[in-house]
């Protein structure tokens, strides 16, 4: 079930703002996909036209394709809702619903999909992504509380749990780690390093070492210079890129020398 | 001074106070009082005012016959309009405020928004005029659809009036008087509801209305409620709307489609208090003590019932 990307020559714009240009890749299915590079420079736009979820922006619009497993994600046909009921996205900061209780969180997704389930499917369906996203031994026994009670790391697992709860193929996180403290960011690397074997994941991250530790594929972004439009500088495995890569700017990235 | 005495602790040093800081904590709360001393004066002037009326001489009260058979009609009177015309504007303002921040490109929001804040600026007499003259009649043929269709619902069993000036004509009148205070607000936390929790409900593949059912109203629940709440203060204390439309009768009824209705506290004082004797003057202060009391009742009923909601939700 899990899904492979192909992007070829993809251009993202805001109204008349061309954002990122030319991006080519090919995103490996039950694999993770690291991004990384400097502030601003389209990781996370690029990321959103993934979903569907950059065309939310009024103004917002993308030319060339993305395809998965063989179909374009952006065909007329194609339903904008349909697409991120299939690939599930977890944001930078936690954002689990204020007036929900943890269960109904888990199911937001879920009852979106089916509108009549019943209470056994619901319990295991909560139990299943709740222990997939390392919070059931947590939360077992509050699923009545309101998801908003939990600490931040234990919300952005939360947000995981209700993104996986639907069966996606693709899940993309956008800097899931950001606003998280290091033992709650190695709990959620590890969680991403257990998904692996079932979802393709696309992460992005301003943490090298992180995208070094989670990652089998990693692609860095980069503005051309300044007022110039972000691209793919480069995209290679992970061992690679950190340890020979093919751009001398990568490897000034990455070395720290700069950005 | 005395040697026995134990040596004083040193003095704490006091806190820094910055003059700014004092002068606007001051205006502030000289404000907030004067708004509860505003609110007791009037109070203290409707009941020294009012109280002979509770038992004037019965022939004020005609063609009652004493004080609370009397105001009950206009009790019922003005409970009913403000009903009708909640019941008509609220859904009405939900769904503008909706279109305005959720729905409609800002080309044509910004002036849809303008023009139902400009509907507030109209005064009511306007309202008034309008109700009677052009609406009243415009609804005959709606109320005698109704009274065919629908007669056996209480609020339609006729016989529908002729003249169209019926409770229903002045719930709608006073419905179009609630829409822009509703409409206002619902629009202004409709729009504030965070990115985050909208964009959450759109990467779980929800469509437009179920993130506006998941995100928005969730979270605009209890703002949407205060402006319920003070569009129905307009409604429950609107004068010269209601009076320039009924012709009232000392009735408790129903029906909203004939010719006989209650009127409303507000109107009643306003369309009596010429031409009152000072006996009958102070029956009519008494009715207005009477609303006082009824538009507490009511707010801090309806105070209730959301903080209970609210309990529920973070039980």
């Amino acid at each position: 079930m899990a899904k492979s990307i192909d992007v070829s020559d993809l251009n993202i714009y805001y109204r008349d703002f061309l954002a990122v240009e030319g991006v080519n890749m090919t995103i490996r299915a039950k694999a993770v996909t690291a991004f990384i590079g400097p502030s601003g420079c389209g990781k996370s736009t690029f990321l959103r036209t993934l979903n569907r979820m950059h065309e939310v922006i009024p103004g917002a619009r993308v030319e060339g394709k993305v395809m998965v497993s063989g179909q374009s994600l952006y065909d007329a046909a194609i339903d904008p809702v349909a697409v991120r009921r299939q690939i599930g996205m977890v944001f930078q900061r936690p954002n689990p619903f204020p007036t929900m209780s943890i269960y109904d969180n888990v199911l937001a997704g879920s009852k979106l999909n089916s509108k009549k389930m019943k209470k056994a499917e619901a319990d295991s369906i909560v139990e299943k992504s709740l222990t997939r996203a390392n919070l059931w031994n947590e939360v077992k026994d509050r699923l009545a509380k309101p998801g908003m009670g939990l600490s931040g790391g234990q919300q952005q697992r939360l947000c995981i749990a209700r993104a996986i709860a639907v069966e996606p193929e693709v899940l993309l996180m956008d800097e899931p780690c950001s606003a998280l403290d290091p033992i709650s960011t190695s709990a959620i690397e590890d969680l991403i390093h257990e998904l692996k074997s079932e979802y393709t994941i696309v992460i992005v991250t301003h943490n090298m070492q992180q995208a070094a530790r989670v990652s089998d594929d990693t692609g860095f972004f980069n503005l051309k210079a300044t007022g110039e439009p972000g691209h793919l500088v480069e995209f290679n495995p992970t061992n690679k890129m950190f340890t020979n890569p093919d751009e001398e700017s990568t490897e000034a990235y990455i070395s720290g020398r700069f950005g | 001074m005395s040697v026995t005495a134990p040596p004083q602790p040193p003095r704490a040093a006091k806190p820094v106070v910055r003059p700014g800081d004092r002068i606007f904590a001051g205006t502030a709360r000289v404000a907030a009082l004067t708004i509860m001393l505003a609110l007791a004066g009037v109070f203290v002037f409707l009941a020294l005012e009012g109280y002979p009326g509770l038992s004037a001489p019965e022939r004020i009260y005609a063609p009652a016959t004493d004080f609370w058979s009397y105001v009950g009609p206009l009790v019922f009177g003005t409970i009913l309009a403000a009903c009708v015309a909640l019941v008509i504007a609220v859904p009405f303002s939900i769904g503008v405020a909706l279109f305005i921040s959720h729905y409609a490109p800002p080309r044509v929001a910004v002036p849809i928004a303008y023009v139902i804040d400009l509907l507030a600026a109209v005064p009511s007499v306007v309202y008034g005029l309008w109700g009677g003259l052009a609406l009243a009649p415009a609804t005959r043929p709606l109320i005698d659809w109704l009274y065919d269709n629908l007669s056996f619902i209480p609020f339609f069993a006729g016989p529908p009036s002729v003249t169209g000036r019926t409770m229903l004509t002045a719930g709608i009148v006073l419905a179009i008087m609630v829409v822009p205070i509703t409409t206002a607000i619902s629009r202004e936390v409709f729009a504030q509801t965070p990115r985050l929790h909208e964009e959450a409900a759109m990467a779980l593949g929800a469509t437009r209305w179920e993130m506006i059912r998941l995100a928005v109203f969730p979270y605009a629940r209890s703002g949407v409620i205060s402006a319920v709440m003070l569009g129905l203060g307009r409604a429950l204390g609107e004068t010269m709307a209601v009076a320039m439309v009924l012709s009232a009768t000392p009735v408790v009824t129903l029906n909203l489609i004939s010719n006989s209705n209650p009127a409303t506290i507000a109107s009643n004082i306003a369309s009596n208090y010429k031409e009152a004797t000072p006996d009958k003057q102070a029956v009519l202060i008494a009715t207005g003590l009477v609303l006082f009391a009824v538009t507490f009742v009511v707010n801090f009923a309806a105070r209730w019932v959301i903080s209970r909601g609210e309990r529920n939700l973070t039980r």
